[in-house]
């Protein structure tokens, strides 16, 4: 009996968002399947959460671990307060009739495949599975940010695409290397493909060849995850598709990448022969972190500065789990958690300023905090916490990734501090002309929902004064697991 | 290993290449539609002839995918858009056709060098597989950054993804799942880029990418 209970919880993170999906390409009417929208998410989130406190025992294709059971609950409660955004959003975007009804019945289908993806990426034992499911999230993404149909969102859409494409081809050619490398050992057949198995016989695989898929599983997710040489899709994508799909990208599918790259990590760091993928991370993440900072000055638009401002945070996690070790595994998984709940939460501030300005030019707004009060200091306070100002969430993990490099690598400390600083005088610069000044340009009226916004900037505090102690040890369960 | 069996697998991997390089210099959309028709010709063969080797039955069914979608079914419907487009003219290249090869011989030796090295306790056959199936990867992507037209870029893409499904059926008894996923992404990544084809052509009245690049960048 418990064990059916078990299976449904993982049954359910795939199976509702798959009905949920069908049932909200078929109904009419926006408010019903806003509703249902939310409600699917809801019944996801509940479905995570019992993750907890029953787990099924792996199987060939799906697998339920500390690891992953951090990612799924992570995506699904965000994914639940987007979809409570997305409600308010949308409806929005239907009176000033940007978008017309059956878009909005392919947006809501959309929105479920991509939590389904997700949640079978994050779920999947198998890496060629774990591929596939990263493969159909991308795919839903593409189509979304295309949505609005404009010259820059097909542009945005289209490189997103193509970029997109090129990076998933990379990584599947890395499985394959990794199941050669496999094969040899486990032997022929499902079996060299299953992580769980994978991870176990790791020591005996040719280093040559786990090198070599590194590189291209590094280049292939890497892509994904923004990190710099290979960001060009982020911002567009960010700045052209509908704010609900920023937040998931930047707040989810972001970190679904990385931790597919992280499973790789594992694997190799369990060959003492192959190479320390440490090093190659640590790198492409500096290099992300004060390549974005610096991109942060230039921005004219408020969309764009934020995916920049994402690309700098997914440079800090990659640089911290790169660094690797107990402490600094620990403060990228925080710093992934608090980075993923202040960016979705700016994500639904940004949205409805550009709904009541009706633009993304952050030269057209301004005295946002007189016209709409509420709006601008939510979107002040997410500033805040996003620069890594205390008493927020993110600067506790920055400054347990930044006092755990100092103990082992002072220089790389030094540059991380640069880039972080460059940052966040970047940031405020361009706050201060949206929040504060004369008001700018036309004022819409405000019929947002600010739950979501202000629920996720409560965590973020929260975490920033306390965090419980049952949070810190699971945290350091799983930094353990990452070794 | 070494008899004649190994020694046709590796004539129609090799062919890939070859084939891959006949696609670089194309400068018509229609002659390239023909060589890619053409290097999934080839791919289905390789396929088979894996299959037959390697004794693994379900290798003919992404064989018969190669054969009758990316053979035939992708170059006919992309010759009846490119009509419909009126775009059936020459191909703008970003560089010349003698860097071009130049660059793909060296992307070639590239390959060679590092898979051959990294892969010396592989069998034989798997090991050459691979190593065509990166060269014809980085041809792919070769002629993916050299071409401005959306259609062109397109190929390169898809004959990336063959590069993929060679090194896919070339390492022994991987599970189904992955060459039926890749083909199933093939089928999606059509549809949405025809979707987006015709969406293009709809805005800009052009397929060519350049016109995509005047709104590259930073609103103003």
């Amino acid at each position: 009996m418990s064990d059916a209970v078990t299976f449904n919880a993982m049954a359910g993170l795939l199976a509702i968002p798959a009905v949920a999906a069908v049932l909200l390409a078929l109904l009419p009417g926006y408010r019903l399947t806003a509703r249902l929208n939310v409600l699917a998410t809801a019944l996801t989130l509940v479905c995570a959460l019992s993750l907890f406190f029953r787990r099924p025992a792996p199987g060939p294709y799906l697998l339920v671990d500390d690891l992953n059971s951090t990612f799924v609950v992570l995506t699904t409660f965000v994914g639940f307060t987007t979809a409570l955004f997305s409600a308010s959003y949308i409806g929005h975007e239907l009176e000033t009739g940007r978008l017309t009804p059956p878009f909005v019945r392919f947006y809501h289908a959309m929105y479920q495949l991509l939590m389904f993806a997700m949640n079978l990426a994050l779920i999947a034992n198998n890496i060629g599975l774990m591929w596939v499911a990263i493969e159909l999230a991308t795919l839903t993404t593409v189509l979304m940010v295309g949505i609005y149909r404009t010259h820059e969102a097909l542009e945005a859409a289209w490189k997103y695409f193509i970029l997109g494409s090129v990076g998933i081809a990379l990584a599947l050619f890395g499985t394959i290397l990794v199941y050669m490398a496999a094969r040899p050992v486990v032997g022929e057949g499902l079996d060299a493909m299953v992580w769980t198995v994978l991870v176990t016989r790791s020591r005996e695989f040719d280093p040559a060849l786990l090198d070599l898929a590194f590189v291209f599983l590094l280049l292939g997710y890497g892509t994904k995850v923004g990190l710099a040489p290979l960001h060009a899709w982020l911002p567009d994508a960010h700045a052209e598709g509908p704010t609900p799909i920023s937040a998931v990208l930047s707040g989810l599918l972001l970190n679904v990448a990385l931790y597919a790259l992280l499973r790789f990590k594992m694997l190799l760091a369990a060959n003492p022969a192959a190479l320390a993928p440490g090093p190659l991370m640590v790198t492409l993440g500096l290099l992300s972190l004060v390549f974005a900072a610096f991109m942060l000055y230039r921005r004219r638009d408020i969309k764009r500065m934020f995916a920049y401002s994402s690309i700098e945070h997914m440079g800090i996690i990659t640089f911290a789990f790169g660094m690797g070790g107990p402490l600094a595994n620990f403060a990228g998984l925080l710093h992934m958690t608090m980075h993923s709940l202040t960016k979705s939460a700016i994500f639904f501030a940004v949205g409805h300023v550009a709904q009541v300005k009706g633009t993304q030019r952050i030269a057209d707004m301004g005295g946002l905090t007189e016209t709409h009060p509420v709006l601008g200091w939510g979107l002040i306070l997410g500033v805040v916490a996003i620069a890594g100002l205390p008493p927020l969430g993110i600067f506790m993990s920055e400054f347990l990734v930044v006092s755990s490099t100092f103990a082992r690598a002072p220089l790389l400390a030094l540059v991380l501090v640069f880039g972080l600083l460059v940052a966040l005088a970047a940031l405020f610069l361009r706050l201060n002309s949206i929040a504060f000044g004369e008001p700018r340009g036309p004022n819409g009226k405000t019929d947002a929902s600010y739950v979501p916004m202000f629920a996720h900037l409560a965590l973020v505090l929260m975490a920033g004064i306390y965090l419980p102690p049952a949070l810190v040890a699971w945290f350091e369960n799983v930094a353990k697991l990452l070794g | 290993m070494h008899g004649i069996e190994f020694d046709i697998a590796h004539l129609l991997a090799g062919s890939l290449v070859l084939v891959s390089f006949l696609e670089l210099y194309q400068d018509r959309l229609y002659a390239l539609l023909n060589v890619y028709a053409l290097h999934a010709l080839v791919l289905a063969a390789s396929v088979a002839w894996q299959a037959f080797v390697q004794d693994a039955p379900h290798l003919y069914i992404t064989a018969a995918i190669a054969l009758v979608f990316k053979a035939i079914v992708i170059p006919v419907a992309l010759h009846r858009m490119i009509v419909r487009l009126g775009i059936h003219r020459e191909i703008e290249k970003a560089i010349g056709v003698g860097p071009v090869m130049l660059t793909g011989i060296g992307l070639v030796a590239l390959s060679m060098v590092v898979m051959l090295r990294v892969t010396q306790e592989a069998d034989p056959l798997a090991r050459e597989d691979l190593a065509f199936a990166l060269s014809v990867i980085l041809l792919g992507l070769l002629m993916m950054v050299t071409r401005r037209n959306a259609v062109s870029q397109v190929v390169g893409f898809m004959s990336l993804e063959n590069g993929l499904v060679l090194a896919a059926t070339g390492a022994k008894g991987m599970p189904l799942v992955v060459e039926i996923s890749v083909a199933f992404s093939v089928l999606i990544a059509f549809i949405v880029i025809g979707i987006f084809l015709f969406r293009i052509r709809e805005r800009f009245d052009t397929v060519d990418v350049q016109a995509l690049d005047r709104f590259r960048g930073e609103r103003r």
